[in-house]
Formats: C-alpha cells, sequence, structure tokens
C-alpha cells in the first residue's frame, strides 16, 4: 500500500537524520533524568509507601507520561523548523503521500519518546523499580500511543495558529494542566473529590493510572484497557485532524 | 505544453479585525510551448512566486484552469506533478545529510524503488558536476554547488517540465553562468524550463520567451526581441547630476522636453536621469540638448542606447524593476 510505503520511506529519512545527532535524545532526557534523582527519592516518605519500589512504580509511569505529553506537544517547533527549510515543500511537488510526510515524522518523535522511556525506566532500576516484562510492553505501548496523540495535536495546533510566535504560550497553557490532571507527579487518587472528576474527563488521565496498573503488575485492571481505548481514539482522531490539515493548509 | 487561463489567487491577511484581500495574481493567461525557456519576470510582489506555486500543485488556484502536458491542475494535481519538477528560491536541502542521500530519496519519493533510485542518483552526479562533494553534508556546500544540487533533485524523475523560482539570485556571476549551463542543457535534452526571474539582462539573452507580470498581471509577452522592437528606435539617456530632484532640474527638464515632436515617450526612473524614447538617436541628440539649454538646464552627460527589456518594463509598468 502508497501509504505504509511512503510513511515507512518518510520514517526512515527522518530515523537517520536523528541518528546523525543523537544528541538530541540525550537533551531530551536531561529532565527527566534530573526529577528521578532530585525528585523522586522523596516520595517513599510522601506517599508512605512500604517500599522504594512501589514508590517508583507509582512515580516512574508519571513520568513517561510527563515525558509524553511535554515533549510531543512541543513537537511542533521541529515541524515549523522543516516547514521553514523548504524540505516539506520540496517533497510536497513529488507525488508521496501526503500524510505519509506527517506521520513519518510524529513516529519519529513517538521512537524518540520511547527510546527516551526506556533509558529512564533501566536508569529507575537501581533505585528499586521492579516490573514485569508483559506488562512493560504495555505500559510502552500506552506511551507509544499518548506521545503519537500529544505530536499529532501539537501539528495541528502549529498549523492552524496564525503567527509562529504563538505556539509556545499555547503549549504551555494546555501541556501544563493536561498534564497535572493526569497526576504525572502524583496520583489524582490523592485529590480532592473535585479534581478526581475533573481528572476523570482526561484521557491521558486513564493512560497514566493504567500505566501505574501496569508497572504494579496489574494486566486485568479496568484503567489498563480504559486508558489503552481512550488512548488509541484520542490519537485517530488527532492524526485524522491533523493529517486533513496537513494535506489542505501547509504552504 | 503549459497553458493557463484567467489563473487567479487572492490572500486575506488579518489586522486588528480588518480583514484586506491582496489579489496577488489577477488573472494570468500564459502559453508555454514544449522545449522552450520561457522566462516570467517581475519585480518582487508582483505574483510571479504565487503563479509558479499555484502551477506546481503547492498552492490551489481561487479560479482559471491551466493544463500542464495534458494533465488539469484542478482535477489531476497527482498527474501534473509526474509531469514536473520544481526548485523553490529556497532550495529545500539539508545541511546533515549528503547529496547522494537527498538525490536517492527524492527518486524514492517519486516511486522508484531503491536499485533504480541510486542509478539515478548516480546518473544526476554525473550529469550536474557534484562527484567533487556528493559524499559530504550539505552544510559544507557553496551556494553555486546547493543551487546545482537543488536543480539536480528537481528534475531527478525526468520530467517534462522544469519550474525554477529565482534560480540565479544571491550568487556569485560564476555560479550564475554554471546555473544557466545547466538550464541549456536541459533544454537540449528536450526539457521545457520555466523560469521566473527579475534579471533581465540574464532573461533576455537565456529566454527564448518571456512574460511579464506586474501587480499580478500580465503586462508583456513575447520573444525578447520582439518586445524590444515594440519599442523601437533608440534610448537617450540625460543625466543631470546628484542634485537634480532636489533642485527641481529633473522635474523642469521632463516638463520642457514633454512636447517636443521627436520624442515619443520619457521617462524618469531615477531622480537625477531621464530616458528619452526617440526614434533616431544621433539626430534627437542636438534638438534635447537644443531645448534643454532654452530652459536654462545643463546636462551632466548624454548617452545614446539601443533599448533593452529594461526599456521594455519601464515603459509597460512606468518604473523599472529595481524601483519596484
Amino acid at each position: 500500500m502508497k501509504l505504509l510505503r511512503d510513511t515507512w520511506l518518510v520514517y526512515q529519512r527522518q530515523m537517520l537524520l536523528v541518528l546523525r545527532s543523537p544528541g538530541w535524545i540525550a537533551i531530551g532526557l536531561i529532565q527527566p533524568v534530573v526529577y528521578l534523582l532530585l525528585f523522586a527519592p522523596m516520595l517513599k516518605a510522601a506517599l508512605g509507601t512500604a517500599t522504594y519500589s512501589a514508590a517508583y512504580r507509582i512515580y516512574v509511569p508519571g513520568l513517561l507520561a510527563a515525558l509524553a505529553i511535554f515533549a510531543g506537544l512541543f513537537a511542533g517547533f521541529n515541524l515549523l523548523g522543516e516547514l521553514r527549510t523548504g524540505v516539506i515543500e520540496r517533497f510536497r511537488v513529488t507525488p508521496v503521500s501526503r500524510v505519509a510526510l506527517l506521520l513519518g515524522r510524529a513516529l519519529r518523535e513517538t521512537t524518540i519518546m520511547v527510546v527516551q522511556g526506556a533509558v529512564i525506566t533501566v536508569m529507575a532500576l537501581p533505585f528499586g523499580l521492579t516490573a514485569n516484562f508483559g506488562g512493560l510492553l504495555l505500559a510502552y505501548l500506552l506511551l507509544a500511543m499518548m506521545a503519537m496523540a500529544a505530536t499529532a495535536i501539537s501539528y495541528g495546533v502549529t498549523m492552524s495558529i496564525k503567527t509562529d510566535a504563538a505556539l509556545a504560550p499555547v503549549m504551555n497553557t494546555v501541556s501544563q494542566p493536561l498534564a497535572l490532571l493526569s497526576g504525572v507527579l502524583l496520583p489524582v487518587a490523592l485529590a480532592p473529590h473535585w479534581l478526581r472528576s475533573i481528572a476523570d474527563w482526561n484521557p491521558f488521565y486513564w493512560a497514566v493510572t493504567g500505566m501505574r496498573d501496569l508497572f504494579a503488575g496489574d494486566v486485568g485492571a479496568g484503567a489498563v484497557w480504559g486508558g489503552i481505548g481512550l488512548t488509541a481514539a484520542v490519537m485517530v482522531a488527532a492524526v485524522a485532524w491533523t493529517s486533513r490539515l496537513f494535506a489542505r493548509r501547509v504552504s | 505544453m503549459i497553458e493557463t487561463r484567467g489563473l487567479r489567487k487572492s490572500f486575506e491577511s488579518r489586522k486588528r479585525r480588518q480583514t484586506t484581500t491582496v489579489e496577488a495574481v489577477r488573472g494570468v493567461d500564459l502559453a508555454v510551448a514544449e522545449g522552450e525557456i520561457f522566462g516570467f519576470l517581475g519585480p518582487n510582489g508582483a505574483g510571479k512566486t504565487t503563479t509558479l506555486r499555484m502551477l506546481a500543485t503547492l498552492l490551489p488556484p481561487d479560479g482559471g484552469e491551466a493544463t500542464v502536458f495534458g494533465a488539469d491542475l484542478r482535477t489531476d494535481p497527482a498527474g501534473v506533478r509526474r509531469r514536473i519538477g520544481y526548485v523553490a528560491q529556497s532550495g529545500g536541502t539539508t545541511d546533515d545529510v549528503t547529496a547522494r542521500e537527498e538525490l536517492v530519496i527524492q527518486a524514492r519519493m517519486y516511486g522508484f524503488g531503491k536499485s533504480e533510485a541510486q542509478e539515478r542518483a548516480g546518473t544526476a552526479i554525473g550529469a550536474f558536476g557534484l562527484s567533487e562533494f556528493a559524499d559530504r553534508p550539505c552544510k559544507t556546500y557553496s551556494g553555486g554547488q546547493r543551487r546545482r544540487l537543488d536543480i539536480a533533485l528537481g528534475v531527478i524523475h525526468n520530467p517534462r517540465a522544469l519550474f525554477l523560482d529565482e534560480p540565479t539570485v544571491g550568487l556569485d556571476p560564476q555560479s550564475r553562468n554554471s546555473v544557466w549551463t545547466e538550464v541549456n542543457r536541459l533544454r537540449g535534452e528536450g526539457m521545457t524550463v520555466f523560469v521566473t526571474t527579475h534579471y533581465l539582462e540574464e532573461a533576455d539573452s537565456l529566454c527564448d520567451r518571456i512574460s511579464i507580470i506586474d501587480h499580478g498581471e500580465i503586462v508583456a509577452e513575447g520573444t525578447p526581441d520582439d518586445l524590444k522592437r515594440e519599442i523601437a528606435g533608440d534610448v537617450v539617456i540625460v543625466g543631470l547630476g546628484d542634485t537634480a530632484a532636489k533642485e527641481g532640474r529633473a522635474a523642469a527638464a521632463q516638463k520642457a522636453l514633454a512636447d517636443q515632436p521627436y520624442l515619443r515617450k520619457i521617462e524618469l526612473p531615477q531622480d537625477n536621469a531621464l530616458r528619452l524614447y526617440v526614434e533616431t538617436g544621433a539626430t534627437a541628440i542636438p534638438l534635447v540638448l537644443r531645448t534643454l539649454e532654452g530652459a536654462g538646464i545643463e546636462p551632466e552627460m548624454v548617452q545614446l542606447q539601443r533599448p533593452s527589456l529594461d526599456d521594455v518594463f519601464l515603459t509597460k509598468t512606468g518604473r523599472t524593476i529595481a524601483q519596484s
């Protein structure tokens, strides 16, 4: 199928570029690693968990989700840069699928975030994090879908706003409440009732809760499949929306 | 063959709740014959790039029709894409990859398989003289090297027509020459080349036919020679000195000469020199000098020229291309 072939082509090219300057992956890791080292150790006492392992099983999924939300929502800046160089325009004159030009890029962002997520998980092991392998794989699937959804939303907003300078304030305004309402720092279960009822409407809250259940080894938990279903729905909707915008509006 | 009829495009810009519509292209008719170098001339903002981007399927027209070698722009943009190559003014290469990698991915984007794409890249590297730097990253290239790569990318799929947007802007004379060498070579291979430029001299010596666009409308069309012949006669340039405008001498001279019977047209494109369009320069010069003397104006210099495309542009638009 042409779309798959073209997406793979764009993705390969994008990954080649990532491998040419791998330093950006490391730079993207600085913030989560800082939180892992300087914030997470307080959580055993703060959350009152019995072991460090339990505290990290709560915290690390939140950290991965925060990575997907922030890095994903700010991915529009990379798109903006490429639009400015004229590379995308050059490819738009070829018969390559327009959607593939977008999907290949979004998949690159997703891949980077999953790799970063894996590094964070490994770095948390010495602190006592334990997780079962199957659960971990499903958790990464959730992470990938969140990353893809956030990236697609970011691309869509990038193409919708009139001035490029507005992108940073818009994304800051959206990403902070979205991340906090997903319980990336502390579980929303600790929140008062009103805050929890707001969070219930946030698909990413279900994704984060599902990831925590997966890290805890509870593959059958309702939040796991609810989170996967909701995140998948958001991802599909965001990709469809942004693809249409891209095919029509990018100039 | 590339044909357009009534091609239109306007842009809306909003400022403080007020919407202003800019008509960038207002009904452009073009006819480009197969195998010719067609020059599309006009000042910045005249609508050249907008027209080109519409023909390259990057921008949907608001109205009008266009066909590119039989493919209709509206109903078959994919067909147009297969038939054309397009090189934007800013190019579009990535700093960290090599010319060879760019050529291979470009061919792959046109649907060629891996080995065919590599073969085409190799051929292009030879044909465009890129071998010296083909395996170095693009960020190390000079402006001229980058431009040659841009053109090679534009024709990797052997299109019927190539669209070049201001291919020589910002290049040194030597690189400009090498761009035109490539363009001529492609034409020699039967390709139709549609090139925008605001360098009139270049267009004069290198294009088979040209169209001049100003404020979104075609104001002149033909071979460079035909267009210059339309003006006929000679151009007498009367320099009035740097301070002519300030002292009112330029306007005074223009007024004094305006009604003279031997004068077909007079233009004051710069503040300090008049351009007089006359039948025969040799006989007009003494008359011009006498008229000016009568008005008490002493010219700083008088020069006789054959009309150039600059004069065509000036007589069609009332401005020089440098002014607009």
